[in-house]
C-alpha cells in the first residue's frame, strides 16, 4: 500500500467546545489506484488529508498512523514530513486563484518544489517547469513562466497548479475539490487532464470531492464519509449499483439526474450532526428512514458487505 | 537542502517599473541631489558650520553668503548643507532601525500567533503606554554619564538618538505588519507553500514578507518624515544634538524664533527639509506601484 491510514482521530479545542471532525478513521490508498472521497460539507474529508500529512494548525489534536512509504506521517520529524510533502506527495487546491503567489513569477513557483527537493540547477529546472507546463496543455510555455498568477485564467492557473504537484513526479496526488471553483468544460478539460497524467505515470490519487458524478467518472475505490467516520467504501461500480448504507442511498437520490422531470428535488432530511458532541451508536441515525432502536446503542464498524465492499449499517440493504 | 533562491525576478521587475514612474525617478533624482548636497557639505562652502561673524549678526542672502547668516553671524547655506547630514542621517538610521524590529516582530507575532502572539503584542501595548519623552529622557541621561572610550561622544549621542527614535518608531510598524500577516496566513497560497515542504524561513521571507511590502513602504514614508521632525523636537529639548552642530530640525526651530525679522532663516532649512519629504513621498509612492506585478508602471 501507498498509504495507509490508521485509526485517525483529529479533534480541534474551539471557544464552543472540542470538535471531532474526524473519528477513528481507516483507509488505504494503492499504487496507481484512484480513491474518491465523498459526503457533505463539513464531513471531514479535507480535515482527514490535511491531519494525515501532519498539516493541521496547532489548535488540532491528531492521533493514528498514517503510513506512506514507510514513513509515518503523523509521528515523525517535522524535517522528515517536509521531505516527503512536495516530493512524494503533492497536493492541489479548491481555488486555483488563490493558490499562487500574486508576487512571484509562475515560473519562479514552478520550479520551487524542484529546487527544494532536488539537487537541481536552475536552467535544468526551468528546463522541466517548461516541459511540464507544456504536458498540462499550457502552449507557449517560456512566455507564460515569465508572466505572473494574476495573468493567468482560472482554469490555467489550475493547471499550473497541477504542473507545480506533479514537476517532482510524486507516488500521491491529493486533490481536494480541484474542479469545484471551476465552470463545467473547464472542469471537465482538468479531470481528464488529471485522468491522463496520472495514467502515464502509475500514481496513487486521493480525490475529494462533493460531486458523485466526478467520483463514477474518476475513482476506481469510493470512501463515503458522514460525520468524520467513513460510512461505506467499496468498488466504485459495486458501490454506485448497491449501494448498502442509507447515506450513500440519500446522496445518489440527491442527484437531480435520478429524478423525474417536474417533481421536487430530493434531499436527505435533518440536518448534519453536531460535531461538538462525541455520538455513541449510528451518528446518521436522527437521519435515517430505516432506523432502529438497537441503532442507537450498536457501534459501527465496517461490515463486509459483498464483494469488497464494507458498510457501517446494521440494518443495511440486503443484496 | 534549504537553499533560498534570490528571487531576483522580483526586484528587477520592480525597478524595470519604477524606471518607467517618471515622477518616482525624479524623486529618486532629487533626494540623490539632496543626499549629495550634505555630504559633500565641506568642499561645497568656504566656511565652517560653527564659525560666527559677530560684526555682521544676521544678513540677508547676498554674494558672500547665499542663503544669508543666522544671528550669530553663521552662513546659512554651510549650516543647511551640515545640518541635512543630521537630518538625513537620523531619517535614514531610525527608520532602518524601526523598518527592521518592526517587520520582524509583527512577522513572527503575526504567523506563530497563539501565545507567541498574546506575549510579543503586550510588550508592543506596554511600550505604547510609556510616554515617548519620559522614555527618551531617561535613556539619554542613563547613558550620559557613560565614558565610551571608542567612538567619538558626540557620534554616540547621535546614536542615542538614533536608537532612542527607532525604539519607539517600530510599535506601529509591527502592529501594522502584523495585521496584514493575519490575513494573509490564511491565503491558500500559503498553505500550499506548506504543502511543498518550504521551511517556515522560506515560507516567511518568500511568500509572506513580500506580500506585505506594499503597506511597509507607504508606512516607511511616512515614518521618515515623523523621525526628522522627532529629532527636531529633541534637539529643541536640548537631547538630541547640540549647537553649534546644526540639523534642518534644529535650525527651523532657530528660524522659527526670528521669523517676523530674518525670515531666511525659516524658509532655506524649511525649504529643504520639506522638498527631501516631498521626494520621498515620490518615491515611495512609485516604489509601492512597482512592486505590485498586477500595476502597469504608468502612474
Amino acid at each position: 500500500m501507498l498509504l495507509t491510514i490508521d485509526n485517525l482521530h483529529t479533534t480541534f479545542s474551539t471557544h464552543r467546545g472540542t470538535v471531532h471532525a474526524v473519528n477513528g478513521l481507516s483507509l488505504s490508498v494503492a499504487p496507481g489506484e484512484t480513491l474518491g472521497i465523498v459526503g457533505e460539507s463539513g464531513s471531514g474529508k479535507s480535515v482527514t488529508c490535511y491531519s494525515a500529512l501532519g498539516l493541521l494548525p496547532p489548535t488540532a489534536t491528531t492521533t493514528g498512523h498514517a503510513w506512506f512509504n514507510g514513513v509515518d506521517m503523523l509521528n515523525c520529524s517535522a524535517a522528515d514530513r517536509r521531505r516527503q510533502l512536495g516530493n512524494r506527495i503533492a497536493m492541489i487546491f479548491q481555488d486555483p486563484m488563490t493558490s499562487l503567489n500574486p508576487y512571484l513569477r509562475v515560473g519562479d513557483q514552478l520550479i520551487e518544489p524542484l529546487r527544494l527537493h532536488r539537487e537541481i540547477s536552475k536552467p535544468d529546472a526551468e528546463a522541466r517547469a517548461v516541459e511540464a507546463l507544456r504536458e498540462t496543455g499550457i502552449h507557449d510555455a517560456e512566455r507564460r513562466l515569465r508572466q505572473y498568477p494574476h495573468e493567468f485564467s482560472g482554469g490555467m492557473q489550475q493547471r499550473v497548479m497541477i504542473a507545480m504537484a506533479l514537476i517532482t513526479e510524486p507516488d500521491l496526488l491529493i486533490a481536494d475539490e480541484p474542479t469545484t471553483a471551476l465552470d463545467v468544460t473547464v472542469q471537465a478539460q482538468i479531470l481528464a487532464l488529471i485522468r491522463n497524467l496520472q495514467a502515464t505515470r502509475d500514481m496513487g490519487v486521493v480525490f475529494i470531492t462533493h460531486d458523485l458524478g466526478i467520483v463514477a467518472g474518476m475513482c476506481d475505490r469510493v470512501a463515503v464519509m458522514y460525520a468524520g467516520r467513513i460510512v461505506e467504501t467499496g468498488p466504485t461500480t459495486a458501490l454506485f449499483k448497491t449501494p448498502r448504507h442509507p447515506y450513500t442511498v440519500g446522496l445518489q437520490q440527491s442527484l437531480p439526474a435520478n429524478q423525474q422531470h417536474g417533481s421536487h428535488l430530493y434531499t436527505i432530511p435533518g440536518n448534519p450532526p453536531d460535531m461538538t458532541e462525541q455520538i455513541s451508536g449510528c451518528p446518521f441515525l436522527p437521519r435515517c428512514a430505516r432506523a432502529a432502536t438497537e441503532c442507537g446503542s450498536a457501534s459501527m464498524h465496517l461490515e463486509p458487505a459483498g464483494k469488497d465492499q464494507w458498510t457501517a449499517c446494521i440494518r443495511e440493504q440486503p443484496p | 537542502m534549504d537553499k533560498i533562491d534570490k528571487s531576483t525576478s522580483l526586484w528587477s521587475d520592480a525597478l524595470r517599473r519604477l524606471c518607467r514612474n517618471r515622477l518616482a525617478l525624479f524623486g529618486a533624482v532629487f533626494l540623490l541631489l539632496i543626499v549629495l548636497f550634505s555630504v559633500f557639505a565641506p568642499w561645497l562652502t568656504q566656511y565652517e558650520y560653527f564659525e560666527q561673524d559677530l560684526v555682521l549678526g544676521a544678513i540677508g542672502p547676498c554674494r558672500e553668503h547665499w542663503f544669508g547668516t543666522d544671528t550669530l553671524g553663521r552662513d546659512l547655506f554651510t549650516r543647511v548643507s551640515y545640518g541635512g547630514r543630521i537630518s538625513l542621517l537620523v531619517g535614514a538610521c531610525a527608520t532602518s532601525v524601526s523598518l527592521t524590529i518592526g517587520v520582524l516582530w509583527g512577522t513572527i507575532s503575526g504567523y506563530f500567533g497563539g501565545h507567541i502572539d498574546r506575549v510579543m503584542m503586550r510588550i508592543v501595548d506596554i511600550m505604547y503606554a510609556l510616554p515617548f519623552t519620559i522614555f527618551v529622557i531617561l535613556l539619554m541621561v542613563c547613558f550620559d554619564d557613560v565614558e565610551v572610550r571608542w567612538i567619538d561622544p558626540q557620534l554616540f549621542t547621535l546614536l542615542l538618538l538614533f536608537m532612542a527614535i527607532g525604539a519607539v518608531e517600530w510599535l506601529t510598524m509591527a502592529r501594522i505588519v502584523r495585521g496584514q500577516v493575519l490575513t494573509l496566513k490564511q491565503q491558500a497560497f500559503i498553505e500550499a507553500a506548506v504543502t511543498l515542504g518550504l521551511s517556515r524561513r522560506r515560507i516567511i521571507l518568500r511568500h509572506l514578507v513580500p506580500n506585505v511590502l506594499g503597506p511597509i513602504i507607504i508606512y516607511t514614508t511616512l515614518t521618515i518624515p515623523s523621525v526628522m521632525l522627532l529629532e527636531a523636537f529633541l534637539s529643541f529639548l536640548g537631547l538630541g544634538v547640540q549647537p553649534p552642530m546644526s540639523s534642518w530640525g534644529l535650525l527651523i526651530n532657530e528660524g522659527a524664533d526670528a521669523m517676523e525679522e530674518y525670515p531666511w532663516m525659516l524658509i532655506f532649512p524649511g525649504l529643504f527639509l520639506s522638498a527631501a519629504l516631498f521626494a520621498l513621498n515620490f518615491l515611495g509612492d512609485g516604489l509601492r506601484d512597482a512592486l505590485d506585478p498586477k500595476s502597469t508602471g504608468e502612474p
